[in-house]
């Protein structure tokens, strides 16, 4: 039969035919392997788990930093498809033209990994788009924490945490876009501890965009580990109070404890309230706070130099015993309206002659700038001025001065004191203790941060040592101390010549130029100070320590043109020992009045 | 004891080939489309009415019950009623026109109560065994004219009905009965001709009526040489020229006017004429997707993340083939290429074997549906042919099209058997 023929063509037929389908599904399923990574781009969304931030404490467990929730709207611009743009642009305030910036900014950075569209959306637009995911594919939110504040306070030293930059990632792999990161204060120098470890959560994702459940049983997934909390070493109580008195003034108050090295205060005025640096108003008010002619994003205790003024004098008093060039019984005169240098006087108020105790109680110019003198022409010990100034320098920064501490303060200045080269070519080589001796009693070219004073009042207070200044007392747990920094750092200086400038220190307080710094039943070492500045009126500045046979904390404050030291800076000075020692304060009119004060 | 006779018989004469056949992808279809509705938390309970594998399971029970008693009534009534069942199948389709339900734009159900049927399932059984009568009675008819008018007749007319219900899936499955009329006679010129007007359709819908043009003006000028000589060629060349030219701009037309938007969609996709994967090519780029990630091993039974995520559209009906692609892999394809190419390979081979010529008209006639079928389905759904909704035979969920195909395959073994 013919056609019989034709049944072997139509087996031939069918069998090509089926070949080809089986040839065609190789490839796709067997040889192209795009379309597995397309379902997983499909169905599979990684999310990232960000950990709660740890939270931060003060040293007596209040708290000072915690978490709010917040939601962030992701895009993955693969998984876009048409939208009601009108309609999220409604919800999220925007604009079509920066909901096209955004998406075509989050397809340039990847277009399978979800980028951030809109940071910190909130609960209401959260629970609005969450109910319409499905109207909005591509498009996911994510939860994560916010940093939040119960008191407006500490902001220099808590620092602030916000979005990664370009740098943060490339410096460390362990960033993405969108994360956060602690920029500066505790939130820098802690953050591998805040931070804790993202985790990864894979989920399924269907066809509505919506999540129906972990992928593979969650077996993939990484749980986010949280960020560990931390105890600081501040008083929450003194700081708040230290800012309220600080309050319309500009200058610093750093407080330590001088047996640990533990900063109990640390206030730079103006500040701001750390609240203002959260969340989506961040960007505002940080440039709000960045034009701020008063710069309150300055960390003055740390970053400003200030001359130190008389408070200076304890240092080079020490100095000048060490050096063998004073005894505590020696003696200098003071008449004739101060130290003569030629024609140019160092004014004084004819003190008379007064040895190292005296001198210090009434913080007598002559005295010291004598004795500068004579420990930088001090040649039986040294060839030459150079040498004799190097010795001093050395000595000095032995009691923490031209360092940073290096520990976890953010920003440390070094200051500024000279060295011999300096003066060698700006006097062509032509010096002596004259020419430079305006910085035996705090003048001329010293400038030094509030830390570095407050860490040398430490030094005398501890007799002859300190431990490097820190905020952070405790991680993970109260009692789990951070040893750290707790190593003692001793100075050059013998331990007996303390014992000489303290004496010193207690009489300014009983009967010398700082008695405004008395505190009913508490023994009271101070040092008043009145830094000359180019720019106005003098800087008022008080150096204490309290109680000054057992000194449990050191404080040094400095007001901007306050004047001098008795008026503003000895009264802050001495009512935060005050609060500090007693808990309360019944000097309720002297701290009225000092918190009143506005010396702007 | 006559009745035990008759059962020997049964099971002797049956080809038991053919019903493993269909066993096998029964059963792969039911566990395929109890693994689309798998959620999986566990709340898939096996006997539940309002998911589809539960109402399969019925239409599976029913089946099997409608293939005992095709297999137990005379051969003779099957041939008897032939005609009667292909009217009254075509008037069913017919009220569907008027009272039907809408369904994925289709107007091709009749709902009874809490149950659709689909009449034009029927009708291609139906369509086949009136053919085969007709073909088998009509060999004596001296006019050989009217013989091929009624046979185009009886298959111009399902077709005719399938487009005005919007089903033209359905419809275009008629046209397999080119394979049994290629079998019994029908010049490979029709075949050829065929072939031409496809790839002349292709050229002008994927690039423009100018490039067909341009080739049907050379190949003219070609066969104007090549028969210059010949008055009468000539005169038949210009009229195959013209015919071809109308015929192209009518493509155009059609496509243009002919088409609901989506359909035109559907063949620029093909066509690769538009690239818009979130878009109108969702639907086969996701399907694709579904079976490509399977791998050579798949995913594993119940895991396929594309379907159980929904990404797949139709995915127990029309895509099914995804949910075994994705699960099952390239295994899994060829276990089912295998299963239809053994059934089809064996009803071509038993219909050519057959002596009785009926039995071999009704035998391609299946046989090419089942191929239609299968190649169409499988094929839109790994983006080689455009999106075209009709199921995959005995796999696909649905009760009118398992029992339309079990019927079709159970008649023709029974008439094999006689």
């Amino acid at each position: 039969m013919e056609n019989s023929k034709r049944y072997y063509i139509i087996l031939a037929a069918l069998g090509i035919l089926l070949l080809g389908y089986t040839i065609r599904l190789f490839h796709l399923q067997v040889l192209d392997k795009s379309y597995r990574r397309k379902a997983n781009e499909n169905a599979i969304r990684e999310k990232t788990i960000h950990p709660a931030r740890g939270f931060i404490y003060d040293r007596n467990d209040s708290l000072l930093v915690y978490n709010d929730a917040a939601y962030d709207l992701m895009v993955v611009p693969n998984e876009l498809r048409n939208f009601d743009t009108l309609e999220l642009c409604r919800v999220l305030d925007l604009n079509i033209e920066e909901v096209r910036k955004k998406i075509e900014k989050a397809t340039k950075y990847s277009k399978t990994v979800p980028s951030l569209f809109k940071q910190q959306i909130s609960k209401e637009d959260y629970g609005y788009l969450q109910e319409k995911m499905s109207e909005f594919p591509g498009f996911f939110v994510q939860s994560r924490t916010l940093r939040s504040y119960p008191q407006p306070i500490a902001a220099h030293i808590l620092g602030y945490v916000s979005e990664v930059d370009e740098q943060d990632v490339e410096n460390d792999p362990y960033y993405k876009m969108g994360d956060y990161i602690g920029k500066s204060g505790i939130e820098k120098a802690y953050e591998p501890v805040l931070r804790g470890v993202k985790g990864k959560q894979k989920v399924l994702v269907d066809v509505h965009n919506r999540e129906v459940g972990p992928y593979n049983n969650g077996e993939e997934d990484i749980v986010a580990v949280p960020g560990i909390s931390i105890w600081s070493t501040l008083d929450m109580q003194l700081q708040r109070y230290g800012e309220e008195l600080m309050s319309g003034k500009r200058g610093a108050i750093v407080a330590i404890e001088p047996k640990t090295g533990e900063i109990l205060c640390l206030v730079s005025s103006p500040n701001y309230d750390p609240n203002l640096l959260v969340g989506t108003a961040r960007p505002k008010n940080y440039g709000k706070l960045v034009m701020d002619p008063e710069k309150p994003l300055f960390n003055r205790a740390l970053q400003a130099a200030y001359p130190p003024g008389s408070t200076f004098k304890l240092a080079n008093g020490l100095i000048a015993l060490q050096e063998h060039i004073i005894t505590p019984s020696s003696v200098y005169s003071c008449s004739g309206g101060g130290y003569h240098i030629g024609s140019h006087v160092v004014h004084c108020h004819n003190c008379g002659g007064l040895n190292i105790y005296s001198a210090i109680q009434r913080s007598c110019n002559t005295f010291f700038c004598r004795a500068y003198y004579n420990i930088l022409s001090n040649r039986t010990k040294y060839k030459n001025i150079d040498e004799a100034y190097t010795a001093w320098l050395d000595l000095m920064s032995s009691m923490g001065f031209l360092q940073v501490f290096d520990t976890d303060l953010p920003y440390e200045l070094k200051g500024r004191i000279p060295t011999a080269e300096y003066f060698d070519k700006k006097y062509n080589n032509s010096w002596n203790g004259n020419t430079v001796v305006s910085m035996g009693i705090g003048q001329g070219e010293a400038a030094v941060t509030p830390l570095q004073m407050a860490n040398m009042l430490a030094v005398i207070a501890n007799k002859g040592y300190y431990i490097r200044p820190h905020v952070v007392r405790a991680i993970g747990h109260k009692d789990s101390l951070n040893t750290q920094f707790s190593n003692k750092i001793y100075s050059k200086i013998e331990p007996r010549h303390f014992e000489t400038v303290l004496q010193g220190m207690k009489m300014v307080v009983t009967g010398g130029t700082g008695r405004g710094a008395q505190i009913p039943g508490i023994e009271v070492a101070g040092k008043t100070g009145t830094a000359q500045n180019p720019h106005g009126r003098d800087h008022s500045v008080f150096a204490l320590i309290a109680p000054a046979n057992d000194p449990q904390i050191v404080i040094f404050c400095l007001v901007e043109n306050g004047g001098f030291g008795a008026t503003v800076a000895c009264p802050i000075a001495s009512l935060m020992a005050e609060f500090y020692l007693n808990r309360k304060v019944e000097r309720t009119d002297l701290e009225h009045r000092m918190k009143e004060l506005n010396v702007r | 004891m006559p009745k035990l006779d008759s059962r020997n018989k049964i099971s002797k004469g049956f080809d038991v080939r053919l019903i493993c056949y269909y066993l096998a992808l029964v059963a792969i279809g039911w566990i395929t489309i109890y693994s689309t509705c798998y959620i999986p938390d566990g709340s898939t309970p096996i006997f539940d009415f309002g998911q589809p594998y539960s109402r399969q399971m019925l239409w599976i029970g029913a089946a099997i019950v409608l293939a005992v008693v095709i297999l137990l009534i005379d051969t003779g009534i099957i041939q008897h009623y032939a005609y009667f069942f292909y009217l009254f199948c075509l008037l069913l389709m017919i009220l569907v026109i008027f009272v039907g339900a809408e369904i994925n734009g289709a107007k091709s159900w009749i709902r009874i109560g809490a149950f659709s049927i689909q009449p034009t399932e029927f009708m291609k059984v139906a369509t086949a065994l009136a053919l085969a009568k007709f073909m088998h009675e009509g060999k004596t008819d001296t006019q050989r004219r009217n013989v091929w008018l009624v046979q185009i007749g009886l298959i111009a007319v399902p077709v005719i009905v399938a487009l005005l219900q919007h089903d033209a899936g359905s419809a275009l499955v008629f046209f397999s009965f080119i394979i049994l009329f290629y079998r019994e006679g029908l010049s490979a010129e029709f075949l050829v001709f065929g072939i031409i007007a496809a790839a002349l359709a292709i050229i002008t819908l994927k690039w423009n009526e100018t490039y067909s043009i341009a080739l049907i003006t050379a190949a003219f000028i070609g066969f104007m040489i090549y028969n210059r000589t010949q008055k009468k060629k000539i005169r038949r060349n210009i009229i195959v020229y013209v015919a071809s030219i109308v015929f192209v701009f009518s493509v155009n037309f059609m496509y243009e006017h002919g088409l609901e938007p989506h359909q035109k969609g559907r063949i620029d996709t093909i066509l690769g004429k538009t690239s818009d994967p979130l878009g109108a090519d969702f639907n086969l780029n996701q399907s694709k997707i579904a079976i490509g990630s399977g791998g050579m091993f798949g995913k594993g039974y119940l895991k396929g993340t594309q379907t159980k995520l929904k990404f797949v559209p139709e995915q127990s009906t029309d895509f099914i083939f995804c949910a075994i692609g994705e699960e099952w892999g390239f295994f899994g394809t060829l276990v089912v290429f295998g299963l239809y190419g053994a059934l089809i390979f064996r009803i071509l081979k038993l219909s050519e074997k057959q002596r009785n010529p009926f039995v071999r008209y009704y035998g391609y006639g299946i046989a090419g549906i089942f191929i239609v079928h299968f190649f169409i389905n499988i094929g839109m759904t790994i983006g080689l042919l455009p999106i075209i909704g009709i199921p995959l035979p005995f796999i696909s969920y649905g009760g009118s099209s398992l029992w339309a195909f079990t019927m079709m395959l159970f008649c023709f073994i029974k008439l094999n058997d006689n």
